[in-house]
């Protein structure tokens, strides 16, 4: 069987940033249907990739390609049909402040199709739904709504144009375990229901074990490893040693050794 | 239990080079004069070695420690310094406020340019500064071209929603303004042509001064404060909470959707406004001539159309695109850079008003010289 285009390549990117060297030759490969953990110390410029390849920052080298589309050498237009196809949640879930929940949801199909304003309500109240919000969240706006609301409005959002990409930055970061636990099972549920690919920059290992095929650790700039979490923890790299035999990664490990796949 | 003592410290009585140290070494306990005073006198004495004894420390914290290690270091300066007697619990905590001391270095200092470096500095952020001014002006044109052959992606209600909170709202206030305006300069005008008898002539100059150039600018300064400052504010909060990056990432251009209908809006709010503050502006004045000067409203409005061309008017007016596109452009500017912090918000408001304001009156003044070469 024919290895199908990858979803996202990202050969050799190197970015000089605010006087530093960030990535130094960043070599990474999706596959259509993959969950991707990003990981890496703070600052070893994990956010800062997957701003790359959202196009919202262009390397200083090399090339990233999205869908099979060379981002340093694609049109207005391109962009735009790619970013259809793509949804991302934020760290902060950046919900537009000065609209309710339901509007936040609705944005992308009211800039981008042109359905009736009913069908539009119905589709993002369905989306709503999905992600487990209440339907009273609906006319709430993002001040009123606790941290874990935010983030499921947030998703509701990225989804809403049932898109192929999923970028999340951070998911799961300030949510209570049982939020975090909800999240995940979502996340897993979203991928087998709609097929995405999802690509997410994460600390929690919970997240790491449960629900991501591989994991790439960023240190110093470059990919150190890239393969799923039961390889990664046994890697005798100083920096993943450093990163996942700590207490807490000893302590998960020994979770989800006999568990993984759960 | 031990009553919690001053920290003191004393010659043993046992040996005579052993110091003992008693009560609280912690931050209320330490007296640091008077214990500072007890161990200079010790620095003197020519005993080879030392002994340190903290056996009757009662209690210690991190400041005690520190003070303690700090001693032993200058003691050990001009002799060995032996430190006996602390319990487990401070030999712990000296151990950490050793190892911390250790580690310690010179904080970076912040480099202070002065002189030509300062000035070379200043010089480059004002280039930086006009690069990105040229980058915003460039794509917010291009995007209104755009929408212009694209006349769908005009966004109708948010600049209908511009012009209700730049304009609509505003009413009150500039009327207000003018109105004292008017007041104000028919006082000064007033009273000066009163001594040559020529009360008359308030009504032309009047006319001139508001209808050309108080009217516009004060209107265009009010709003570039209380709208300006808006734009900035809101567009930097949208940056520092990812909502620009969000719209970036779902194919909406931030120039589409949040500045050209802030720019379209004052366009068409600001000379609006400027009408608006001429007819309290000689409102304003009216009232202050009949009052001042016992010219009646009927002779004043019967003069005005004789002595004051429609040519005043139509410049004034035509003064306000001007300003209002100096107002938009500057706020969104600072709006989009903002960077991190409520600090620099704050910072970015206020530049935008203080730049918005100035250019104003640049422009102002090179109107003045381009209607009196023209002769208008």
């Amino acid at each position: 069987m024919q290895m199908a285009d990858p979803v996202i390549k990202i050969e050799n990117v190197k970015l000089f940033l605010a006087g530093q060297w960030i990535h130094c030759g960043i070599n990474l490969e999706v596959q259509r249907g993959e969950i991707i953990g990003i990981v890496g110390g703070s600052g070893s410029g994990k956010s800062t990739l997957l701003r790359e390849i959202l196009a919202l920052l262009t390397p200083t080298s090399g090339n990233i390609e999205v869908f099979g589309k060379d981002l340093n050498k694609i049109s207005s237009t391109e962009l735009l049909k790619l970013q259809c196809r793509w949804g991302v949640l934020f760290q902060q879930s950046a919900l537009f402040t000065s609209l309710n929940v339901i509007e936040n949801i609705s944005f992308p199909l009211q800039e981008h199709t042109k359905l009736d304003k009913t069908t539009i309500k119905e589709l993002a109240l369905i989306k709503l739904l999905a992600v487990g919000l209440p339907m009273d969240a609906a006319t709430k706006y993002p001040a009123e709504l606790s941290g874990g609301m935010l983030k499921r409005a947030a998703l509701a959002r990225a989804l809403v144009m049932d898109p192929e990409l999923l970028l999340l930055d951070e998911p799961t970061a300030g949510l209570d375990p049982q939020g975090a636990e909800e999240f995940d099972a979502l996340v897993l549920n979203l991928r087998k229901v709609l097929g995405l690919t999802i690509v997410m920059v994460t600390h929690d290992l919970d997240t790491l074990w449960q629900i991501t095929d591989k994991v790439a650790f960023l240190s110093e700039g470059r990919v150190l490893e890239f393969a799923p979490m039961t390889k990664l923890t046994l890697s005798k790299q100083a920096a993943i040693a450093t990163y996942f035999q700590g207490p807490r990664g000893r302590m998960t490990q020994h979770l989800y050794e006999g568990n993984h796949g759960i | 239990m031990s009553k919690s003592v001053n920290a003191s410290v004393a010659v043993s009585a046992q040996q005579k080079n052993q110091i003992d140290c008693f009560g609280a070494w912690t931050l209320q306990g330490i007296h640091k004069q008077n214990l500072d005073r007890a161990f200079k006198k010790w620095d003197r004495r020519t005993e080879p070695s030392l002994i340190l004894n903290a056996e009757s420390i009662t209690r210690m914290d991190s400041s005690g420690a520190w003070q303690l290690y700090q001693w032993k270091k200058q003691l050990a300066k001009k002799r060995e310094v032996q430190l006996i007697g602390l319990n487990k619990e401070h030999t712990l905590l000296f151990g950490m406020i050793e190892q911390a001391a250790q580690q310690l270095k010179p904080l970076p200092q912040p480099i202070n340019y002065n002189g030509l470096a300062l000035l070379g500095k200043k010089a480059f952020e004002a280039w930086h500064e006009l690069k990105s001014f040229l980058r915003f002006i460039g794509k917010t044109f291009t995007t209104a071209i755009q929408t212009l052959s694209h006349p769908k992606q005009l966004r109708g209600r948010a600049i209908i929603s511009i012009i209700e909170n730049t304009g609509l709202d505003a009413l009150g206030i500039i009327a207000l303004l003018s109105f004292m305006i008017g007041i104000v300069l028919t006082y000064q005008m007033g009273f000066q042509l009163k001594n040559f008898g020529a009360t008359l002539f308030i009504i032309d100059l009047l006319g001139l001064a508001i209808l050309r150039e108080f009217a516009p600018l004060l209107t265009a300064i009010m709003i570039a404060g209380r709208s300006g400052s808006a734009f900035t504010a809101q567009l930097g909060m949208m940056k520092i909470k990812e909502e620009i990056d969000a719209l970036n990432t779902m194919g909406v251009l931030p120039s589409q959707l949040l500045i050209l209908p802030r720019i379209w809006g004052l366009l068409i709010a600001l000379p609006l406004l400027t009408v608006w503050a001429d007819i309290f502006g000689l409102l304003g004045g009216m009232a202050m001539t009949h009052n001042m000067l016992n010219i009646s409203y009927t002779d004043f409005l019967q003069r005005f159309p004789k002595v004051v061309s429609l040519s005043s008017l139509i410049i004034g007016v035509g003064k306000a695109p001007v300003f209002a596109l100096i107002i938009a452009n500057t706020a969104c500017l600072q709006g989009l850079r903002v960077s991190g912090s409520a600090d620099s918000v704050g910072r970015q408001t206020t530049r935008s008003v203080v730049q918005a304001i100035f250019f104003i009156i640049v422009a102002d003044a090179l109107f003045s010289i381009l209607f009196s070469k023209l002769n208008i």
